[in-house]
């Protein structure tokens, strides 16, 4: 018997439709996947079925859990449902746990919600974490959330989702906050936990590569609706709906480069540059310890070249970034841009900090939501300083960097609130371009936007590199971005580089253990298509 | 140009729209325009005794009726609204303009010794009850409106300092900033264009609701006598006065009480309405 089946599942907001006859059905032991961008309903459709909805929600249609209808049903009810009969596994481990409660408790809390005595849901915590890969003997439950990796944490929240052995397990973009080595390993254990409880799995996330090797069945959403369900297998062979064609065009996006012949100036050249954080005392008179985020890394970009960094978090990536835009001293080596040498502690002068600009991860932080994007936009000009363009030059300068992402002259008078997350990222970019610099440090410029988004602006860069002879250093956590716009890619690992070269060859054939490992836990599109 | 039109013509839309605002301002205008009104007339002088006339009620000939001398209650108001107005004012603009910038610096050297010193001294501040202080000053410079006013802005000094420097911590992190310090902005420049304008809407707040604590400041060190001293009328010292006589002529205690109350109300609903104005986000999605 079927173990979820929603039919004709109907969703309005304040009078907004959220979803469309959503049909779908969860057999026990399988695991279904909802792939979706922003705003396609698809958690939405998971809080439906966990009747989680705002107050202001209206729903018709069905949703059966074993052949109970929960549409209807008293909060009394629903209340014994969830958490019973349904478990939800959220993005964020650090914000779905209590910061103050020990890892112990706060699994043994679901329990005690049930009535289960204190020392047999002690027990039984013991028991749930074990099986999520955190052993007693080596993680004591008075730990707490902050003392865990994300990937334990995130193996913390899967413990409070299963320790009542529900039926059906609903996880929500449950790896998309964790690097790709910790996800493969997340989703291994949820595979497993499946098997093991014969529980129904609803698998939500945007990653197309990482469902295909995962589900037994999915469904495409967008705008509310399913456009495109059935078997894995099936749907991957056929992409029936021209959406799904674009879903998967976008997630293995490639986009076309015809880069100038490379110049044979150096724009940027770091010769073993040591970072070093200073750390708390251990005691009043002890010497200051340091940590070393960056530990003698050594890397050259020549003019119109695109280089790669990739490596999980933590692995100092960010740091090395934030040292070559100067923004914080260097404790050891030098960094040259493009032919001047910067002072270690001041960072580089005015003139050599034109030829450098960065975009950032967040579109949504990344600019002041008190000014226009024209005064945004042109911002960098305060590195000219009494040569800066102003009046009519300035406006054209302006419209000339808008238009050079795609957006219209007429942006310029907006403000950033008016824009979406594409669009905000380009206008960061025509941020960067406006003095024109050699290089541009794109910290994660794409991670937070959607397959489809994310193709578009890879299409600009690849476009303005080629055009305008820039060079990029590209740094991700994403090796499928990375390989897609990069020529030569470098591997970081707690600081230190482990392998670099061309970016094919690192990629087709890895030496370093490393390198091999990342890449083997990269959730790949073809596999699964083949 | 079009630009600030536009600007212009969004922002009158969205005051206009915003109830509190309109509520607020025009209590204050009518707060203000009456100690503007005072410098040019009052029924009767302020100060001119009457004794026949005393403890009149609320009469056509004195509206707000007379005090135990028998001088009129409404002009001592309106030359009363100067005293405690201006007090209020000028120390929340000490207040503003010492502490804002202090905690916009400390902020900038965040963990610095510097940063340090700046708040250590205001916590020094902070550990003395603000009425405390007052007096102290007072008794030592001598009771007066001056002395009121150095009393209550020197207490709004580590207030705006917290406030600021705490908004402000939170948004050095911001990728703007970073972005701006891509561009080449020191510490200063960062403060002044990317800080200062986005934490403008708590500081407006804190600044209303400052104001009509100066108000009520004022009207305390009054009652104890250390504010304006006689005849010089103030809100506070007419309640004061009032004390003895609530059984006798209770509108004596009720009127500068209702002026002081209707003042703050009004204050902090203009400050509410000022917030959402502010927002260039909270006002496209009123539009």
């Amino acid at each position: 018997m079927t173990l979820l089946r929603i039919e004709n599942l109907k969703l309005e907001i304040a009078g907004i439709p959220i979803l469309r006859d959503i049909d779908l059905a969860v057999e026990a032991g399988k695991i279904v996947g909802i792939i979706g961008e922003s705003g396609s309903g698809k958690s939405m459709t998971a809080l439906s079925v966990m009747q989680l909805l705002p107050g202001a929600a209206t729903v018709s249609g069905s949703i059966k859990l074993d052949g109970n209808e929960l549409i209807g049903q008293s909060e009394r009810t629903l209340n014994a449902i969830r958490g019973r009969d349904i478990g939800m596994v959220f993005q964020e481990p650090m914000t779905a746990l209590n910061p103050l409660m020990t890892i112990g408790d706060q699994v043994a809390e679901t329990l005690r919600l049930r009535g289960v005595s204190k020392a047999e849901a002690e027990a039984r915590a013991d028991e749930t974490l074990t099986r999520v890969g955190l052993p007693k003997e080596r993680f004591p439950r008075t730990r707490y959330p902050h003392e865990l990796s994300g990937g334990q944490r995130q193996r913390v929240v899967i413990a409070m989702a299963i320790a009542l052995k529900p039926r059906l397990l609903i996880a929500d973009e449950p790896t998309t906050a964790l690097d790709v080595t910790t996800q493969a390993r997340i989703v291994d254990l949820l595979k497993r936990l499946v098997s093991e409880d014969g529980m129904g799995m609803i698998f939500i996330t945007h990653d197309l590569g990482l469902v295909a090797g995962l589900a037994d069945d999915i469904a495409i959403m967008r705008r509310g609706e399913i456009v495109e369900s059935g078997e894995t297998r099936h749907v991957f062979a056929t992409l029936s709906h021209p959406y799904s064609r674009a879903l998967l065009e976008a997630s293995s996006h490639q986009p076309a480069r015809n880069p100038p012949e490379p110049a044979a100036n150096t724009v940027l050249s770091v010769q073993d540059v040591v970072r070093d954080y200073p750390l708390a005392r251990k005691s009043l008179f002890a010497p200051r310890q340091a940590f070393r985020a960056v530990n003698g890394v050594s890397l050259s970009i020549a003019r119109g070249e695109n280089v790669g960094l990739v490596g999980e978090s933590g692995c100092g990536k960010s740091t090395l970034a934030r040292a070559i835009l100067g923004l914080e001293p260097v404790q050891g080596g030098a960094i040259v841009i493009d032919g001047s040498v910067v002072d270690r502690e001041k960072g580089p002068d005015f003139a050599t900090r034109r030829k450098i600009q960065a975009v950032f991860q967040d579109p949504y932080a990344s600019f002041n939501p008190r000014h226009r994007v024209g005064r945004l936009v042109s911002e960098p000009f305060h590195l000219l300083g009494n040569a800066a363009p102003h009046g009519p030059e300035r406006d054209r300068r302006v419209v000339k960097a808008l238009e050079e992402v795609g957006l219209a002259a007429a942006d310029a008078d907006k403000y950033i609130h008016e824009f979406s997350g594409g669009q905000r990222q380009r206008i960061a970019i025509a941020r960067a371009l406006i003095i024109e610099p050699a290089l541009i440090v794109l910290d994660e410029a794409v991670s937070a936007l959607d397959v489809s988004i994310r193709a578009q602006i890879l299409d600009l860069l690849a476009d303005l590199s080629d055009r305008l002879q820039l060079s990029y250093l590209f740094i991700s956590h994403d090796l499928t971005v990375v390989r897609s716009i990069t020529d030569r890619v470098l591997v970081m690992r707690a600081g230190e580089i482990v392998e670099s070269g061309e970016t094919e060859a690192v990629f087709s054939n890895p030496q370093h253990p490393y390198t091999q490992a990342l890449i083997a836990a990269t959730p790949r599109l073809a596999g699964a298509t083949a | 140009m079009t630009d600030a039109i536009a600007t212009r013509g969004s922002m009158r839309r969205a005051a206009l729209a915003s109830p509190s605002f309109v509520a607020g301002a025009i209590v204050t205008v009518l707060f203000v325009g009456m100690a503007v009104l005072s410098f040019i007339w009052t029924p009767y002088d302020y100060a001119a005794q009457d004794i026949p006339n005393k403890l009149k009620g609320l009469t056509a000939a004195h509206w707000f009726g007379t005090d135990q001398y028998g001088r009129d209650v409404f002009s001592q108001i309106l030359v009363g609204s100067r005293t405690s107005i201006t007090v209020a004012f000028v120390a929340v603009t000490v207040g503003v303009g010492i502490g804002v910038p202090l905690g916009l610096w400390a902020a900038a050297r965040n963990g610095s010794l510097l940063d340090e010193i700046i708040m250590r001294a205001n916590d020094l501040i902070f550990a003395f009850p603000a009425l405390l202080i007052a007096i102290l000053i007072t008794a030592v410079f001598g009771p007066g409106a001056v002395n009121a006013v150095i009393a209550i802005g020197i207490f709004n000094i580590p207030v705006f300092a917290r406030l600021t420097r705490g908004a402000a911590l939170s948004l050095w992190p911001r990728d703007f900033v970073l972005a701006a310090r891509v561009a080449g902005k020191g510490k200063a420049e960062i403060s002044v264009e990317h800080i200062l304008p986005n934490i403008l809407n708590t500081l407006v707040v804190q600044v209303t609701i400052q104001f009509s604590l100066g108000i009520l400041a004022e009207a305390a060190l009054a009652y104890v006598g250390l504010g304006a001293q006689p005849p010089t009328p103030s809100w506070g010292k007419m309640l004061a006065d009032s004390q003895t006589l609530v059984s006798l002529a209770p509108h004596l205690a009720i009127i500068p009480g209702l002026a002081i109350v209707f003042t703050v109300l009004g204050l902090n609903l203009l400050g509410d309405g000022l917030r959402d104005i502010f927002d260039p986000q909270l006002r496209r999605s009123r539009r």
